[in-house]
């Protein structure tokens, strides 16, 4: 059963998906089917959790299969800690996705239902792909089911939107195909258990700046504004919170593993750019007018910090930034859907027209305000805990970095707490009217999972940042381990 | 006195079979009655490629060692022989979609009678090992296919397809003569193998000779700067013909051109590389940036069976097993892919009465909910999106002419891959995220008519384009053996 978990984990949404697709049911019960698939995959996860041995290095629950041999392709795939760790917070986030979605009742439940789930299979996949070309094959299958879920439940604007996310997404997805070949072509094989290290800077950059525009990092966040604030709200969770960590997550398996002393060499200009990101970021989402506008710019800040995490290039930085990513995913999903909760009482993210929020409200009032002290990375929060390590990390290349990494945070204080008080404190804003309700049950089934995952990590941050890696050095495990 | 030759009659099975069934089309015309000429002869057409097909598979199967037959006339080997199942599928796709389309009653026999013709001409054209017979086969097939293009004579654009068509068409042709005869007149052989053997490689004669026969070669896989008469001639024709020329004359001349060049024209090889590899570029160029000013559907397939053209042309450029093997891949996706596209067309042409276009195409993927999926595959597998062979064929071609040094190559088609993106995602963009009731448009004439023909032959396609991402390895040892006719 073990070797089968990673293929399950794939391949069960893919089927929901085809399932919905065609099943004869109406809006409502495509609607369960879809929450109940997700269920069922946090399920597997959970079971694949407690078999997984953490003390170990080597690739887990992994099945090879050759798909065509003659260029050595096959499918291959497996889990590494942080892998694991990476598709237990994507299956968490898209199953409340997908449970809000029904929640909040979209129509053309058939598409979007088999589109959510479709989604779900590829993201899995891209965190469990061992061979190169298969990586390639769901990064790209990535950008179908998300084309369309902004395309066509998005707000008004969502045509300019999608397609300057395409543009920049395709664009850099190409770029890294070409380097797949060239380097697949150079090593014989496309399995990334079995490719050796590769010098050559160009391979280099073709990747990077591929993930680099998934991230998205400075200068490539240009598609992130747009779509964001076109895609609905769930979908953003779902951008900010998984898709973006698959750009990050190929950072550190790809372009840190397999180029290890280009990227050492390169250290330094990725160090500023994600420095760039971190306070650009910052300053952008203090200066937002709106909710998601903060919570979106504060996702391009945090992708610069965990950038200078895995930049920092020790072990505490890779700790650090595994342990970052599951957080801000949790934490940046739970944040758009609260975005998209306030939304749908008022009409509007403004602050300029909301305000006041908290009166009478009590559920919204602490979810959010719970939710924003752990985004703002108060100590004893799980995001402090990834941020220390970051900047502990991060010091050792050089204090000034670390100085940077601390502004962000003090930065990360002021956009949260204005944001926060600009929803719920103050007077109540002309759009927030009096019969705006609570949080309501549905909703706050969908939330509080997620917020409990952060309380729980708060209590246990090293549940994560000493099982990222086997519980060695992470810096030996990804150098010598992932990059042969 | 006059030898007969030895004629191995199973070798040319699928051309005979096809023109078996073109023969009784014609006799169906006359014979049968008005009322089910139709349904008649639209089986009897079916039935032809069908059995092309078969002949065609068997042909595979038992020609494992490549010959030529009949006095040298015509080879029997895989390399035909997958061509001509490739061939023999898409026409009997064609068969389907073409159907329902409306003509006039007593034109229906003898349209399925041409397109049975032409398929037989390509059939014999894809096993041409002479000057003489690749000629024939070009004419035998095109001659077809002009009158098809202008079948639809009430319309005038119909007939102005074809009259371009027809031109521009002769003047590949006739660029093929020249160069055939100007080759003959300098090795004095007609054979391929003899014209490659006969060593006459840096003849200046043989050069030009070589680059016609390329031009009229290129004519026809409508590369660009030949492909003036694609957007044409595509546009205007009936759309299941479009469908057909875009699959099976791609097909035929590109798998035509890999041989001419390889077996013919060896001590050539540097020159042709280069040569194609520019037609290559230029049809990625032209083909890509002209299908992002179009409106009109089958335009922007037709600037994109331009660009398509350029990226085969790459895996002939980079000629090599692994070049052979990319080129047959990426022929199986394709031909589905656009058979597809140009079907899902011509059921929304159905609907509406009027030509297809980016706008009248909206809400047409939540309106028929099957066709705008298989739609959404077909752009998908075009612009080489993974869950599609197009993907895979697109990383052979590049991994072919990485193999082979031309990394340029690759540059290129990735960066005319971004440009497409824009206009196969717009075809997207056309169904699925405008309403039909934001721009007030309504069907001509109640609710569309459910074609199950046209919806098998594009769950075929549909199976094909999908089946041929997750089957790589039987394709690809197809596509091995098929290559291994050749000598490089």
């Amino acid at each position: 059963m073990n070797h089968w978990l990673s293929t399950i984990l794939i391949l069960l949404p893919l089927g929901g998906a085809l399932v919905i697709a065609v099943a004869p049911l109406t809006a409502y019960w495509l609607g369960s089917l879809a929450a109940l698939v997700s269920l069922a995959e946090v399920g597997f996860w959970i079971k694949s959790a407690t078999n997984f041995d953490f003390g170990s290095t080597s690739l887990q629950f992994a099945q090879n299969r050759s798909w065509f041999s003659d260029l050595h392709v096959s499918y291959h795939v497996g889990q590494y800690a942080f892998s694991l760790w990476l598709v237990g917070v994507t299956v968490v986030v898209m199953a409340a996705c997908t449970i809000y979605g029904w929640w909040a009742g979209r129509d053309r439940a058939r598409a979007y239902f088999a589109l959510m789930l479709f989604l779900t299979g590829a993201i899995v996949g891209v965190f469990t792909a061992q061979d190169l070309l298969l990586f390639y094959a769901f990064f790209e299958a990535m950008l179908i089911p998300l084309y369309v879920l902004i395309g066509v439940w998005g707000g008004a604007d969502r045509l300019r939107a999608t397609i300057t996310f395409v543009v920049y997404t395709v664009i850099g997805s190409l770029l890294m195909l070409a380097a797949i070949i060239v380097y697949g072509l150079q090593q014989g094989t496309f399995d990334l258990t079995k490719m050796g290290p590769s010098s050559s800077t160009w391979l280099f950059l073709g990747f990077v700046v591929a993930f680099a525009i998934k991230s998205p990092l400075f200068p490539l966040h240009g598609w992130l504004p747009g779509t964001y604030r076109e895609a609905p709200p769930e979908v953003s969770a779902v951008l900010s919170g998984i898709v973006s960590k698959a750009g990050l997550y190929g950072l550190l398996r790809i372009a840190i593993a397999k180029f290890p002393t280009v990227a050492h060499d390169w250290r330094y200009v990725l160090l500023v750019l994600a420095s760039i990101s971190l306070v650009y970021g910052s300053l952008l989402a203090f200066r937002a007018p709106d909710f998601r506008g903060v919570v979106m710019y504060s996702s391009l800040a945090q992708s610069g910090l965990i950038v200078l995490g895995l930049f920092a290039f020790n072990d505490l930085g890779f700790d650090g930034a595994v342990l970052q990513m599951v957080n801000h995913a949790l934490i940046s999903a739970s944040l758009f859907l609260l975005a998209g909760m306030v939304e749908r009482r008022t009409s509007t993210g403004e602050f300029a027209l909301l305000g006041g929020m908290a009166r009478n409200r009590p559920v919204l009032a602490t979810v959010v305000m719970t939710t924003g002290i752990i985004a703002l990375a108060v100590p004893l929060s799980t995001s402090f805990a990834g941020e220390f390590l970051i900047l502990a990390g991060v010091f050792q290349q050089g204090w000034a970095w670390a100085a940077i990494g601390a502004a962000g945070m003090v930065l990360a204080a002021m956009y949260m707490l204005r944001a926060i008080s600009g929803v719920l404190h103050q007077e109540p804003g002309p759009a927030v009217s009096e019969s705006a309700l609570d949080l309501r049950l549905g909703e706050l089934a969908v939330v509080l999972p997620l917020v409990l995952c952060l309380i729980g990590l708060s209590a246990w941050p090293n549940l994560i940042s000493q099982r990222a890696f086997g519980g060695g050095h992470a810096r030996t495990a990804i150098v010598q381990g992932l990059g042969k | 006195m006059i030898h007969k030759p030895h004629i191995d009659w199973f070798a040319i099975s699928p051309s005979l079979a096809l023109l078996a069934a073109a023969g009784t089309l014609l006799m169906i015309a006359v014979f049968v009655p008005a009322r089910p000429r139709r349904a008649v002869a639209a089986c009897t057409g079916f039935l032809g490629f069908a059995a092309a097909f078969a002949f065609a598979v068997l042909l595979d199967v038992k020609s494992a060692h490549g010959a030529t037959i009949v006095h040298d006339a015509l080879y029997r080997d895989r390399w035909a022989a997958l061509a001509q199942v490739l061939i023999a599928g898409s026409g009997a796709v064609a068969v389907l979609i073409s159907y329902r389309e409306r003509m006039r009653d007593e034109h229906v026999a003898e349209y399925y009678a041409l397109l049975a013709a032409a398929g037989a001409g390509m059939a014999f054209f894809v096993q041409a090992s002479n000057l003489m017979t690749l000629f024939l086969g070009l004419e035998w097939f095109s001659i077809a296919l002009y009158v098809l293009t202008a079948i639809d004579i009430d319309l005038i654009g119909s007939l102005e397809a074809g009259l371009k068509y027809l031109i521009v068409g002769a003047v590949g042709s006739a660029t093929l003569l020249f160069g055939s005869a100007l080759v003959y007149g300098t090795t004095g052989e007609l054979s391929f193998d003899k014209i490659g053997a006969a060593g006459h490689g840096h003849d200046s004669m043989l050069v030009v000779g070589l680059a016609m026969i390329i031009a009229g070669l290129a004519f026809k896989s409508s590369a660009a700067p030949f492909h003036m008469w694609t957007p044409d001639a595509y546009q205007g024709a009936p759309t299941p013909v479009t469908a057909f020329m875009a699959s099976a004359t791609k097909i035929a001349a590109l798998v035509v051109t890999y041989r001419v060049l390889t077996v013919g024209f060896p001590q050539d090889e540097h020159l042709w590389r280069y040569a194609i590899a520019v037609i290559a570029c230029i049809s990625l160029a032209w083909g890509n940036i002209g299908a992002l000013v179009q409106r009109n559907v089958k335009r922007i397939l037709a600037y994109s069976s331009v660009s398509h053209a350029g990226f085969m042309l790459i895996a002939v450029a980079a000629a090599s097993p692994l070049g052979e093997r990319a080129l047959m891949y990426y022929l199986i996706p394709y031909s589905a892919m656009s058979l597809g596209a140009f079907a899902v067309v011509a059921a929304r042409e159905r609907e509406l009465g009027v030509p297809v276009t980016l706008q009248n195409l909206a809400g047409f993927g939540w309106e028929r909910p099957f066709l705008g999926v298989s739609m959404w595959v077909f752009m998908l597998g075009m612009l080489g999106f993974p869950l599609t062979g197009g993907f895979i064929g697109k990383f052979y071609v590049f991994a072919a002419a990485y193999d082979h040094g031309f990394w340029w190559l690759i540059v290129a088609g990735v960066i005319a891959t971004m440009i497409s993106a824009y206009y196969y995602l717009g075809i997207v963009r056309a169904m699925y995220f405008r309403d039909a009731v934001e721009l007030q448009l309504a069907p001509a004439g109640g609710s569309p008519p459910r074609e199950l023909l046209l919806g098998v032959g594009v769950l075929i396609c549909v199976g094909v384009t999908a089946g041929s991402f997750f089957a790589v390895q039987p394709l690809i040892d197809v596509a091995r053996s098929a290559a291994s006719a050749l000598p490089f």
